[in-house]
């Protein structure tokens, strides 16, 4: 493929990210197979010789992790992606970026676990990428992206944000996301600069030498780094949260969810439409730094917030700490590869609202524009 | 006065936290010497791994990179395939190299990654209390063997040049030790064919060097140098077991002497 | 006449230099250095040829050698 900017390109998500990945100046990517997110590593082994960057096959996660943390600490732009076992094996690499300041993106194309688990979509690494995943008091800035486009448009501001602060950032994405295929069309010119990196490994030419690491055995250093890094956490929380908002003026009911959840809900809020239901959706674009704020905010009005995940229910846990007791948290999620249907939303939406079983409501099919190319992307 | 021998200027000087006879001080030394001669320290990129060496990046004044245990050969791959014209090398003990990084070594061997690797082989684990490694010797007392290495249940070492020798990739492999002067001066020669290697972009280059570790060995460092030469060396057979510049016999058998 | 040097603020006693000496020029001090250990010392009446094998095994590079 060329990268011809201003054009419409269809392409699966994987796709996407490994394109967006190369107009964003990323010279080196390290992965290794696993599905689903075998896309993204074959679209970069055809594209990176073309741009002249490195493309390696690595032998494992864990090698795929470090090769990134090495281009990265040499001052390159780097991508690694994978999947729930693998982001699992990369978990120990991940820790160690965080605690050497560097910057690098990595994509997670969700997969059902736990253990081998399967190959369809799901949200059940949130934990693991929100919370840290690997070692140490440490946090990972995480993008969620809804659609095609918005991988290509988050990935370029992924190397961004990594670069600013020096810290990993994880597009954590699922397989319906990273398999299906929706046009994108790649910003004309990306919003990128990569920042001059004097901390980077070149070799100590005419200069002081540069060490990247990550012990700090005497005592009182560690500690002192540490508050550093939780003064950055603070930083990144106050400026880059992001999030969006759909019918959430007088809405009883706010939905939250992420990612594939997220585009389900709005099908739900969509099909409630005329109904008299009042369902808004918070969709959190960033889930590390959390969008508490706008939540509070709703707290307030709402009668109740419902959230939707392809997990037993992990994001939920930082939507009662941000929300607290002002307004009751109801959860709907399947597991294992299973994704909610929209009917099975605002059922669960009818049963929040009257748990008695009293409100019934006859749920519209779904809309014949479907297939038509815009239905999932736009709400009317 | 002039002075035949002082310290190189890429040692920084430091008193080391090494404990007293340890041979990574040598090796340090060996390495910056070399560094200060070619006048290459504006371009070496060195990786410390975890082990005893872990804060070798306190004695050399180059660019260095701390890595996880194991994983020096994964990054080094990673800055070489940044900055492929500087010369970067991977400094690893036999747990780091041979025990949880051997994925990582066989495999950056194999695609014949042009770095170099320091390989220092000292048949314990220093850093945790002298515990079993992978390349600990039969009967060799340890703190997990007590009574001594037992292959029933522990294993047999692992011969990492012999091994290596297997692969295509692999340009230069030798094992010296630092068991004597002479041994330290062919230790320094064979180390310097390894930045040969690297920088004639000749592929990958091991240099294993046979160390004293006489605080986990539990004799004296005079009484280690011994060892090696009389017990390490009848393991782990000093030679060149490959060399891109000229044909050595038996890859995996008898090597031929540096 | 060469001489040896040691830099007893490095030097561990670790005795790896003593017996390379073809001339049995270095021995054990009795004294500790400001780290508390026992440190080696050239033995100035003795000979020195320069062969620099004192340093070459020296893990500490506390050895210079001077002529």
């Amino acid at each position: 493929m060329k990268s011809s900017n201003n054009k419409k390109h269809l392409l699966t998500g994987n796709e996407a990210a490994a394109e967006a990945a190369i107009l964003a100046g990323c010279r080196h990517y390290y992965g290794y197979p696993i599905t689903p997110q075998n896309e993204l590593i074959n679209h970069m082994a055809i594209r990176m010789p073309q741009v002249g960057g490195t493309f390696l096959q690595a032998e494992s996660e864990i090698a795929a992790v470090y090769m990134a943390y090495g281009g990265a600490a040499a001052g390159a732009r780097v991508m690694t992606s994978s999947s729930g076992p693998g982001i699992s094996l990369m978990q120990e690499g991940i820790s160690y970026l965080a605690g050497s300041e560097l910057p690098c993106v990595i994509v997670n194309v969700q997969r059902g676990g736990p253990g081998l688990g399967d190959i369809s979509p799901s949200q059940a690494d949130y934990f693991q990428a929100v919370k840290g995943g690997g070692h140490g008091d440490y946090h990972n800035i995480v993008l969620a992206p809804a659609s095609v486009q918005e991988i290509a448009d988050l990935v370029y501001d992924a190397f961004d944000l990594a670069d600013r602060y020096r810290n990993p950032v994880m597009l954590l994405g699922d397989a319906q996301l990273g398999q299906m295929m929706e046009p994108v069309e790649f910003r004309k010119t990306p919003r990128t600069h990569q920042a001059v990196k004097r901390w980077a490994l070149t070799g100590a030419e005419g200069r002081a030498r540069n060490i990247v690491k990550s012990f700090y055995p005497v005592k009182g250093e560690l500690e002192a780094f540490n508050i550093r890094l939780q003064r950055k956490y603070r930083a990144i929380e106050q400026e880059e949260v992001r999030y969006e908002e759909v019918n959430t003026q007088g809405a009883e009911i706010i939905l939250v969810a992420y990612g594939t959840c997220a585009r389900i809900c709005k099908e739900a809020i969509r099909r409630a439409s005329g109904t008299g239901l009042q369902i808004g959706l918070l969709r959190p674009i960033t889930l590390w730094p959390f969008p508490k704020e706008p939540l509070r905010r709703l707290a307030k009005k709402a009668r109740a917030f419902c959230v939707v995940e392809m997990s037993a229910g992990q994001m939920v846990e930082d939507v009662r700490l941000a929300v607290l007791d002002r307004c009751p948290v109801h959860f709907y999620g399947r597991m294992g590869g299973g994704v909610p249907s929209s009917r099975e939303i605002l059922k669960k939406v009818l049963n929040i609202l009257a748990p008695e079983g009293t409100l019934e409501l006859e749920i519209p099919e779904i809309p014949t524009e479907l297939g038509k190319g815009l239905y999932f992307s736009t709400i009317p | 006065m002039q002075a035949l021998y002082s310290a190189p200027e890429t040692l920084i000087r430091t008193p080391s936290h090494y404990c007293p006879g340890c041979g990574h001080g040598i090796a340090h030394r060996l390495l910056a010497e070399i560094i200060d001669e070619w006048g290459i320290r504006g371009k070496t990129i060195g990786l410390a791994p975890v082990g005893c060496s872990v804060l070798a990046y306190n004695y050399l004044d180059i660019d260095m990179c701390e890595a996880a245990h194991g994983r020096p050969p994964a990054i080094a791959t990673g800055i070489k395939r940044v900055h492929p014209d500087n010369v970067v090398f991977t400094y690893q003990g036999d747990g780091d190299l041979a025990a949880i990084g051997m994925a990582e070594i066989v495999h950056a061997a194999s695609r014949a990654e042009n770095i170099t690797v320091i390989f220092i082989n000292n048949a314990i684990y220093g850093m945790t209390n002298g515990q079993l490694a992978p390349t600990t010797l039969l009967n060799q007392r340890t703190t997990t063997t007590p009574e001594g290495r037992n292959p029933l249940t522990h294993g047999y070492p692992i011969r990492i040049c012999e091994l290596l020798a297997t692969l295509e990739g692999a340009s230069f492999l030798a094992r010296t030790s630092l068991s004597s002067p002479k041994d330290v001066l062919q230790t320094k020669e064979a180390l310097k064919k390894g930045f040969k290697t690297q920088i004639e972009k000749k592929g990958f280059s091991l240099i294993e060097v046979l160390a004293p570790c006489p605080v986990y060995w539990r004799m004296s460092p005079v009484e280690s140098l011994k060892f090696i030469e009389e017990k390490m060396t009848q393991t782990f057979p000093l030679g060149v077991f490959k060399d891109w510049e000229k044909t050595v016999s038996a890859p995996g058998g008898q090597a031929t002497k540096v | 006449m060469a001489r040896v040097s040691i830099d007893v603020g490095f030097c561990k006693g670790c005795e790896l230099c003593i017996p390379f000496c073809p001339h049995d020029s270095l021995t054990m001090s009795r004294h500790l250095n400001e780290h508390g250990l026992p440190t080696v010392y050239f033995k100035e009446d003795h000979p020195c040829s320069g062969c620099r094998y004192c340093a070459v095994m020296c893990p500490e590079a506390a050895i210079e050698i001077f002529k």
